[in-house]
């Protein structure tokens, strides 16, 4: 069998993983949950096989590399990743309901790189930019900060649920943790996510300086990265932002107003692929919420914020120009 | 100095306004969001481009604001300049009280303090308070570095510990990161330069053209290069940019390098990349081909390399019986997969088994022919044929290789690079590591006691709650050990 074939069946473990995990919090079917668990641990395992698998097929073709190198490897990487952090919450904090917002992600990463048509699993020869050592470092740290941001993004909205539901308990999320645990959660996950971005873009600026001598040059990718790591840091000084009741006074409302008639400029003025609007909707959205968010929900707001800014950076960003174009869809 | 008139002075009043967290969170996000128009819109394109693309109106708009390079704009500088402000003051401004938190020489403990506190863990025990003392204080002694004894009413004691104090400079240690790489950015745009020169093979250069700017620069050396090679794999990508250069001391050769991406060549602070390579226009374009020509024969079988004189339309025997081969053409600018290869022969293989393979022999690439079995399956893979030598006076129709150079320098960069290492280790401490402290109470009740364990940390509430009751379990236990 090859790597291919265990990963789209691993696609399908996952999808039944995340099905379960559903299923026994909606359901309240405690059996269900625990057969979650050992089916996303089946699934893990396959993924580790998996990879593990694809890199010695490269070997035994002749460009042997880690399998770290192109769309296909790194969206199958993000899966692993998201499904390792989240078996270690699962454990950690005995919580299955976080398994239905955390094992679907991993589930649509794999079934994106193996289903989508646009994304091959070929194992390619690495063009001469990509032979470096800094290849695995860069690309591993980046990831795993973006699954355990991916699964923050799910305890994120756990936390809104939760803490709108005061008046009339609805059972669904009752059931969740309480919402001192989840804020507590989140910044965990955050915190662990952001040390690891930090380590992603630093590796990924020492490689750049080795490869092109520059450390840093402002190209989208990197650019994006950086907004990433921007609005995480400000979540992370949120923390800090104790007493804060949302943006009342009248300077903090037209700064905000500022910003949003910049944003939406820009976008119309210059971005004519539509495609994008969807993104901006959101984010635009999401920033007229926060100006009114007292500090705990400020901090959940900029968590799902900060993931958007994520998912642009991974797969938006190669569809602007940039050196980083070598991680293009058809490749 | 009472709180009005404080507010009062305008000095503590922006004083105030650098050192808030507020002005933090707020650049933070006014950095990501307009950093996002710099994606958007190509930066460092020509004025012509941005005027064709947006009109007259908003290119002079776009053009005050600085948005065709607005990394380097003055506002967006200034936001930068502002942000390092912030990180600086508001460390000032914290500093000196975590100073005196964390340099004590006898930690003080405030025993009712403890017992308010929360995270609270009680249990009772046999045993009267003395015999319980010496266990437990090694226990606490086995996970806290600063731990002591204080005895308190009725033959009861208490025991504190407490370790991590310094992390919390760990904050710091983040913010002074911030400031290093901002310095070592300033230092290498002030002092350094980022250009680029391309030097056809054989030649060099001593000039070199700075990015952007376009400006012109003399390096107080020159670069040779020596040989520009590419390769590539079967599927047409490229597999290796690889350049030999030489650095040249008032004409003298002091060092030689092969230079292939993601491994630059240093000389005098100076580094030089690998960044692109092209073609140089034929000199002639009516180039007649080349009249004789050398090629080689490998046997795959016998390792052995036959060398003979060939010409266009004149079949030649290769030995080992391993079939002919006839030249048919020759291609001043052969494109393979939409890479131009320069000048190639291309001749059929007549093999032993009766099929016409076509072969290419770039004159450039002498290896070329040995994918050749992997893009015709026809191909029986016993013998490769390279060209090893043209008519000398066909030279100029030889198509020439450019090699693409970066050359920077940049001065900052280790400083940048210790900002990094700060980033990473000071990011780790104020994470993962607290500064925790924990009081456990026994209070003697003749023949038994009674145990509390209570504690704090500066991060993470839900941890330390947990470590409480793992630490009062650990305890409660040793009782029934003993």
């Amino acid at each position: 069998m090859s790597s291919s074939t265990i990963l789209s069946i691993v696609t399908f473990i996952y999808g039944l993983a995340g099905f379960l995990y559903i299923f026994a919090w909606v359901f309240k079917k405690e059996s269900a949950g625990r057969l979650a668990t050992w089916i996303a641990i089946l699934g893990f395992a396959g993924n580790t096989v998996g990879i593990v698998m694809r890199w010695i097929e490269s070997y035994q073709l002749g460009i042997g590399h880690a399998p770290l190198s192109n769309l296909y490897e790194s969206l199958i990487f993000f899966a692993w990743a998201i499904a390792f952090i989240y078996l270690f919450v699962e454990r950690r904090y005995e919580s299955q309901i976080i398994g239905a917002f955390s094992m679907p992600l991993a589930f649509l990463a794999m079934a994106y790189a193996s289903l989508s048509p646009n994304i091959s699993d070929r194992i390619q020869p690495l063009i001469p930019a990509l032979k470096s050592n800094w290849l695995i470092a860069h690309v591993m740290t980046c990831f795993i900060g973006y699954a355990a941001f991916g699964i923050a993004f799910g305890t994120s909205w756990m936390y809104l649920f939760r803490q709108r539901d005061t008046g009339d308990k609805s059972p669904l999320f009752d059931r969740f943790p309480g919402i001192d645990a989840l804020d507590e959660l989140t910044h965990q996950l955050v915190k662990f996510g952001f040390l690891f971005l930090t380590i992603g873009i630093i590796t990924g600026a020492v490689w750049a300086n080795s490869a092109w001598g520059r450390y840093w040059g402002w190209d989208p990718k990197e650019t994006w990265s950086l907004i990433t790591w921007l609005i995480y840091a400000a979540m992370l000084h949120v923390r800090y932002f104790v007493g804060w009741k949302g943006w009342q006074s009248m300077p903090g409302k037209l700064l905000g107003a500022f910003i949003v008639v910049l944003i939406i400029g820009v976008v119309f003025v210059f971005f004519k692929k539509l495609f994008i609007l969807p993104f901006y909707f959101l984010l635009l959205v999401s920033l007229i919420k926060i100006f009114g968010a007292e500090q705990r929900k400020l901090f959940a707001y900029l968590s799902i914020l900060g993931f958007a800014a994520v998912l642009f950076t991974y797969f938006g960003v190669n569809l602007l120009p940039g050196l980083h174009s070598y991680q293009s869809m058809g490749q | 100095m009472s709180d009005r008139e404080i507010a009062a002075d305008p000095f503590a009043k922006i004083w105030k306004f650098f050192a808030s967290v507020r002005l933090t969170i707020v650049l933070f996000l006014t950095l990501a969001a307009t950093s996002i128009i710099g994606t958007l819109i190509p930066q460092n394109e020509s004025p012509e481009a941005y005027f064709r693309a947006f009109g007259p109106f908003l290119y002079r708009l776009f053009d005050v604001l600085g948005l065709f390079d607005m990394y380097h704009s003055w506002w967006f500088q200034s936001l930068m300049l502002l942000l390092a402000a912030n990180v600086l003051i508001c460390s000032i401004e914290r500093l000196s009280s975590t100073w005196r938190i964390i340099f004590v020489r006898n930690p003080s403990f405030n025993l009712e303090r403890f017992r308010r506190l929360k995270p609270k863990k009680e249990f009772g025990d046999n045993r009267n308070a003395g015999a319980l003392k010496e266990s437990y204080s090694a226990v606490i002694a086995r996970s806290f570095r600063y731990w002591r004894v204080a005895e308190t009413d009725n033959n009861g004691f208490a025991i504190y510990g407490e370790k991590g104090r310094w992390t919390r400079l760990g904050v710091y240690i983040v913010h002074l990161s911030v400031i290093l790489m901002l310095v070592g950015g300033v230092i290498g745009s002030i002092f350094g330069f980022e250009g680029f020169v391309n030097i056809a093979e054989g030649d060099s250069a001593q000039q070199i053209r700075i990015r952007n700017s376009g400006e012109i620069r003399k390096l107080d050396f020159a670069i040779r290069c020596d040989d520009f090679d590419v390769s590539f794999y079967t599927t047409g990508a490229p597999k290796e940019f690889r350049s030999r250069l030489t650095i040249l001391e008032q004409g003298k050769p002091v060092l030689s390098k092969d230079i292939i991406v993601n491994d630059p060549l240093h000389y005098k602070g100076i580094s030089i990349f690998q960044s692109s390579y092209g073609q140089l226009a034929p000199q002639d374009q009516g180039l007649t081909p080349p009249g004789e020509v050398t090629l080689s024969f490998t046997s795959k079988a016998t390792g052995m390399i036959y060398e003979k004189k060939a010409a266009i339309g004149r079949q030649i025997d290769i030995p080992e019986n391993l079939g002919k081969f006839v030249i048919t053409e020759f291609n001043n600018n052969y494109n393979f997969r939409g890479k131009d290869l320069g000048g190639a022969f291309v001749g059929i293989l007549y093999q032993t088994d009766g099929a016409q393979i076509e072969v290419v022999l770039p004159i450039r690439f002498p290896s070329f022919d040995r994918m050749g079995p992997m893009f015709n399956k026809n191909r029986k893979d016993d013998v490769f044929i390279s060209v090893s030598d043209v008519d000398v006076k066909q030279e100029p129709a030889i198509a020439r290789y450019f090699t693409g150079l970066q050359v920077t320098r940049d001065p900052g960069v280790w400083i940048v690079y210790a900002g990094f290492i700060l980033m990473i280790i000071g990011c780790y401490i104020t994470f993962f590591m607290s500064h925790q402290q924990i009081c456990v109470e026994v209070i003697d009740k003749g023949k038994k006691s009674r145990i509390m364990v209570a504690g704090t940390s500066n991060k993470n509430k839900l941890a330390n709650a947990r470590k409480i009751s793992k630490m009062a379990h650990t305890l409660a236990n040793l009782e029934q050990r003993a």
